[in-house]
């Protein structure tokens, strides 16, 4: 395999396709994300007169003094700042925008709407992961797009689907995993679900199949030249993700609870143990009887582990509890680190607990090249999380740094459209082309 | 004519456990021909894990494995045996994908590496799936769906402070890791159809853990922004009011109505008198401790004065950001799901009819089709051999001989 080649590349793969992106939060944008990196041109759309909330930041204008009681991802700015534009500098969703290119477009201004219908001219995917009535409130409709273009593929991404009861119901990765049975079986086993944190695997999930189908659909119409319309309930589709609790209940009517941090297969010990320092853990997950020599092996075969309750992977299962007490006295006692090459040289599935210092100089993640550094013109030069694949003839790149509000305007208007500069002013003086939400977006 | 979106594309699927078969699922479920290459002493190892129908631990009655299978035709093959790669070699000749998931060097020390396998077949797009990655120091290291949500994922501010940190349900890593793959494997595939030339594809699980859209990615960034490290904090956004997973009359209900979004709250609570003080939406008024319990002392009784659908549906009409917490059998009772006609009700010899997930997307032009449910171990031996010209009698020979 190579290493990352970063900085120049084969012809991308999705070269010359082109993706109007009317995405928000995380689920859609991770969808445009991929397909911006396997190399289409996304074009996000924006309006500098509305403020979508959670897309480019908790809200547009944070001060400064605020971002303390904003967790780290909403309120970890550069520099723990906003900034000018704070837009442009969230860290919660910037990486997000690498890659892409972003326009702005009021689409209630006169004007806005045939703008937008030579835009869908020349584009290919359509994607949008709006609450369904959005796009109904804007007129777009896939006949619209297809009346247009004839061969577009439009993707929808509702959280629950665009008829039934719920087509309007809103929600955030969180909300629609509860909905699923995903917040049920991952809590404490000993505490009630309150004690719990919000995850989004409902984003990854919609994101990342939302791409895979859009790919799918352009695999079609290069055999047959038809385009189609696309829906991803975003809650159907991460119910594939569960498969395992979904099958229990339909194969056997068992509804499961929570594990916690154990496992469904037997696995024991399989926890998250305290390692030395504060607020360190590591996790290790013992499946066999070789694993399990290994662990007792890597503690230097302490007495206990020769008690008969731990004689066999089912016993040590039937006896999880002491088992965890047990391995904790020892895990307590190393680094994290130091616990995990040790029990890793045993043949032990172990590893740290990491925090987001850890990762940033995880040397497994410098020698990958896993990061990109990248120079952004208002949020400075910082190492970003990089590339979910590899490709060893066209690894992804870089090609520009995440895009702020509106900094594409001139290529998408002249280029892209040609617009002459005397009809760009013009549209720049009835408010679709700008840099800055309006003042008066707090 | 074409009824399916990935119909005619062929894939050798050399995978265990979940995420490749979830990766090849995929291709197969929107109209591939996978052709699951399994080993002849036992199969996918996922043939082994629970849960099974009733709990009867059978090969056959793996739920996971029914579930991650379907739509691909099984064949067993050794490929630790010279005979066996030769004809995995004639099987690439004819594939555009092969996806694998052994440990790194392993395909290589059978001599089934990238390099060989290109030149047989340049086209080949090959995806290696691993826990790891196949460089890097700790690609030999073993992992299981904890260790790499732990390492990878934003476990560590998941839970409670001064408790052990915890995982997502299930192996949503794993399967999250599988759709990465997939989606890398297609773009692939339309370069291979654009230049005449595959190539290899390195997936690492942990990566996709980073590097994904869940909240690493942003603990990443803030880390990388400001030097601040996410901490385990119940519920949404920490102290906000009307926020994370609260109780209600028959359950409990995830709500985020904190700081911009308390204003939907409020009409959601029909406006009451004391809401209407503009204190209440002073940016940080979440964090205010009194401002808290003055405000619990209303939203706490309202809450459990309704159940979770109920709070739900008046959530929604204010549109407040909101959803019940779900048992599986809400789920499956649910008159969205069941009015979409989302499950899936496959037949198989071993357990008979039963609910899989449905589709998990809509395509107007070509919709799902469900050609068969996960295969036998070996059950499309002859006619997938067959198709490559060998006998019944060869078939019996390479059988003796341990090679299918």
């Amino acid at each position: 395999m190579t290493t990352r080649a970063k900085g120049k590349t084969a012809r991308l793969p999705l070269e010359g396709i082109r993706v109007l992106d009317f995405c928000v939060v995380w689920a859609g944008p991770f969808a445009t994300q991929l397909l911006a990196d396997l190399g289409a041109e996304v074009i996000k759309v924006e309006n500098i007169h509305h403020w979508q909330p959670m897309t480019r930041g908790f809200v547009a204008r944070p001060p400064k003094d605020a971002l303390p009681d904003l967790p780290p991802m909403l309120g970890g700015y550069p520099d723990s700042d906003p900034g000018l534009r704070p837009w442009n500098r969230c860290p919660g969703f910037n990486n997000l925008f690498r890659n892409k290119k972003s326009m702005t477009l009021d689409l209630h201004r006169p004007g806005g709407r045939e703008i937008l219908e030579r835009l869908v001219k020349e584009c290919d995917i359509f994607y949008e992961n709006n609450v369904t009535e959005t796009m109904e409130k804007l007129d777009i409709s896939y006949d619209w797009l297809k009346s247009i273009r004839p061969n577009i593929i439009m993707m929808r991404v509702p959280a629950y689907g665009s008829v039934g009861p719920y087509r309007n119901y809103r929600a955030l990765g969180v909300h629609l995993e509860s909905v699923i049975g995903h917040s049920l079986i991952r809590g404490y086993r000993d505490s009630d679900p309150s004690t719990n944190s919000a995850i989004y695997m409902g984003d990854y999930a919609a994101g990342v199949q939302g791409a895979f189908t859009v790919l799918a659909a352009l695999h079609y119409r290069k055999r047959t030249g038809k385009g189609q319309l696309i829906e991803l309930a975003q809650a159907e589709n991460a119910v594939n993700f569960l498969s395992e609790a979904v099958m229990d209940y339909t194969l056997n009517g068992r509804v499961q609870g929570t594990l916690g941090n154990r496992n469904m297969f037997g696995s024991a010990p399989c926890g998250a143990f305290p390692a030395s320092g504060d607020n360190n853990w590591i996790s290790i997950t013992v499946s066999n009887d070789a694993e399990w020599k290994g662990l007792c092996e890597a503690m230097g075969n302490p007495d206990w582990c020769k008690e008969e309750r731990y004689a066999d992977q089912y016993t040590r299962w039937k006896n999880s509890d002491q088992l965890e007490e047990d391995l904790s006295r020892w895990t307590a006692q190393h680094d994290k680190y130091e616990a995990f090459h040790l029990l890793q040289s045993q043949g032990v599935p172990a590893g740290p607990v990491m925090n987001a210092g850890d990762a940033h100089s995880d040397s497994h993640l410098k020698e990958r090249d896993f990061f990109n550094r990248i120079t952004h013109p208002e949020a400075g030069t910082h190492n970003y999380p990089g590339f979910i694949f590899n490709m060893s003839r066209t690894p992804p790149v870089i090609r520009n740094a995440p895009c702020r509000l509106g900094e594409h305007n001139e290529y998408v208007y002249k280029e892209i459209l040609k617009i002459s500069d005397r009809e760009y002013a013009q549209l720049e003086a009835e408010g679709h082309i700008g840099m800055d939400f309006d003042p008066e977006i707090q | 004519m074409f009824d399916q979106a990935l119909e005619g594309v062929r894939v050798l699927d050399l995978t265990q456990y979940i995420a490749g078969p979830f990766c090849t699922k995929l291709m197969a479920d929107y109209g591939a021909d996978v052709i699951k290459v399994e080993r002849p002493d036992g199969g996918d190892p996922a043939r082994y894990l629970g849960p099974f129908h009733e709990d009867d631990a059978h090969h056959e009655k793996s739920g996971i494995f029914l579930q991650l299978n379907t739509n691909k035709r099984s064949i067993s093959l050794n490929l630790k045996v010279t005979s066996g790669r030769f004809i995995l070699h004639e099987l690439v000749k004819e594939a555009d994908i092969l996806v694998e998931s052994y440990a790194p060097g392993v395909m290589h020390a059978w001599g089934l590496g990238y390099e060989a396998l290109a030149e047989i077949n340049p086209r080949l797009v090959m995806t290696s799936i691993s826990n790891f990655g196949q460089t890097g120091p700790y690609k030999d290291y073993k992992a299981s769906e904890l260790v790499l949500f732990g390492m990878g994922g934003e476990m560590h501010s998941i839970g409670m402070e001064g408790r052990e940190p915890l995982k997502e349900g299930g192996n949503v890593a794993q399967y999250e890791a599988g759709a990465t793959a997939a989606t890398a494997t297609m773009g692939a595939l339309w370069a291979a159809d654009r230049d005449d030339e595959g190539q290899h594809l390195d997936i690492s699980i942990f990566e996709t853990q980073l590097g994904g859209v869940d909240r690493r990615h942003a603990a990443l960034m803030a880390y990388a922004y400001s030097g601040r490290i996410s901490v385990q904090q119940a519920g949404w956004l920490g102290s906000a009011f009307a926020s994370g997973t609260l109780p209600c009359a028959d359950g409990y209900i995830e709500m985020a109505g904190g700081g911009h979004l308390f204003p939907r709250v409020i009409k959601m609570l029909g406006n009451p008198e004391f809401l209407q003080d503009p204190k209440w939406l002073k940016p940080g008024a979440g964090a205010d401790p009194e401002l808290n319990e003055e405000f619990n002392e209303f939203f706490i009784p309202w809450l459990m004065e309704r159940t979770k659908r109920e709070v739900w549906e008046e959530g929604q009409k204010a549109r407040v950001l909101c959803g019940p917490l779900y048992s599986m059998s809400d789920l499956l009772d649910d008159p969205q799901f069941v009015g979409r006609a989302f499950w899936t009700k496959l037949d198989h010899p071993h357990t008979g009819p039963v609910s899989y997930p449905g589709a998990p997307t809509r395509m107007t032009e070509t919709p799902r089709q469900m050609r068969r449910p996960a295969p036998k171990l070996g059950q499309h031996i002859e006619e997938v051999y067959g198709h490559l010209g060998y006998s019944r009698d060869d078939l019996t020979r390479l059988r003796e001989r341990g090679v299918i």
